[in-house]
């Protein structure tokens, strides 16, 4: 993969300058890079402390608890756990430009951590997401919203 | 490890950078200093979205978050702060 398409695949680079995205890519690792692509392969990634099992901080096991809650299924959901992983660990955080761990991607495009999807899981835009991307089945959202 | 941020430098350094009018820091860690709940209320928030508004906020404390173990923000604009208060 050419410097230039990485370059590309970083979740914020409305901010980020492309030379200081390039300057980064050149120094992540082979798996690191694999890690990072995946966001954009899999329909919902989540990097996270410990396993969604068993979170290993009460933010992150707050973001799969609220996953769960939106029907959303974890055997199809990627999930990194950065704890084991310390170059996963900083280096997530260097690619949303984003300083804390957990962080959700859906389709992509990095939503955000712990405090923005509890607030768009209060606020319902969560879940219209998760429709609107086809994620989450709208059935059972018809029966329990009576919409 | 470090030994954390104090809340009275976290409070300074959000207000000074986000011109913001009101920042209230609740210190979560039972004393460590590395955990922090805040709220900060600015007009910078004004026309932003929440994650555009927590971007900023990030920024603005860069140095500061790298330091703690947990750190929640809400952020408000002027107008929001106000509504909200006025309910309680």
């Amino acid at each position: 993969m050419s410097l230039r398409s990485l370059t590309r695949l970083n979740a914020n680079n409305e901010i980020k300058s492309p030379l200081v995205s390039s300057i980064l890519c050149r120094y992540l690792s082979d798996s690191l890079k694999k890690s990072l692509e995946s966001v954009q392969k899999n329909d919902v990634v989540l990097f996270m402390k410990g396993t969604p099992n068993r979170p290993e901080c009460g933010f992150s096991r707050a973001v799969v608890q609220i996953l769960t809650a939106q029907g959303l299924d974890f055997s199809k959901i990627k999930t990194y756990n950065v704890l084991a992983d310390n170059e996963l660990r900083e280096g997530v955080k260097e690619y949303s430009q984003w300083p804390t761990v957990p962080q959700v991607y859906i389709k992509g495009e990095f939503i955000g951590g712990c405090d923005i999807v509890l607030n768009m899981h209060h606020n319902g835009e969560l879940e219209d997401l998760l429709l609107k991307e086809g994620l989450v089945d709208p059935k059972n959202e018809l029966e329990q919203e009576e919409k | 490890m470090s030994a954390g941020i104090s809340k009275e430098h976290l409070e300074q350094t959000l207000k000074e950078k986000l011109s913001a009018d009101h920042v209230e820091v609740i210190d979560t860690s039972g004393g460590c200093g590395q955990n922090y709940d805040v709220v900060i209320v600015s007009s910078v928030f004004e026309g932003k979205t929440l994650l555009q508004k927590h971007r900023l906020v990030n920024d603005a404390a860069k140095a500061e978050i790298s330091q703690l173990h947990a750190f929640s923000q809400k952020t408000y604009t002027p107008a929001q702060w106000a509504e909200l208060t006025n309910k309680k």
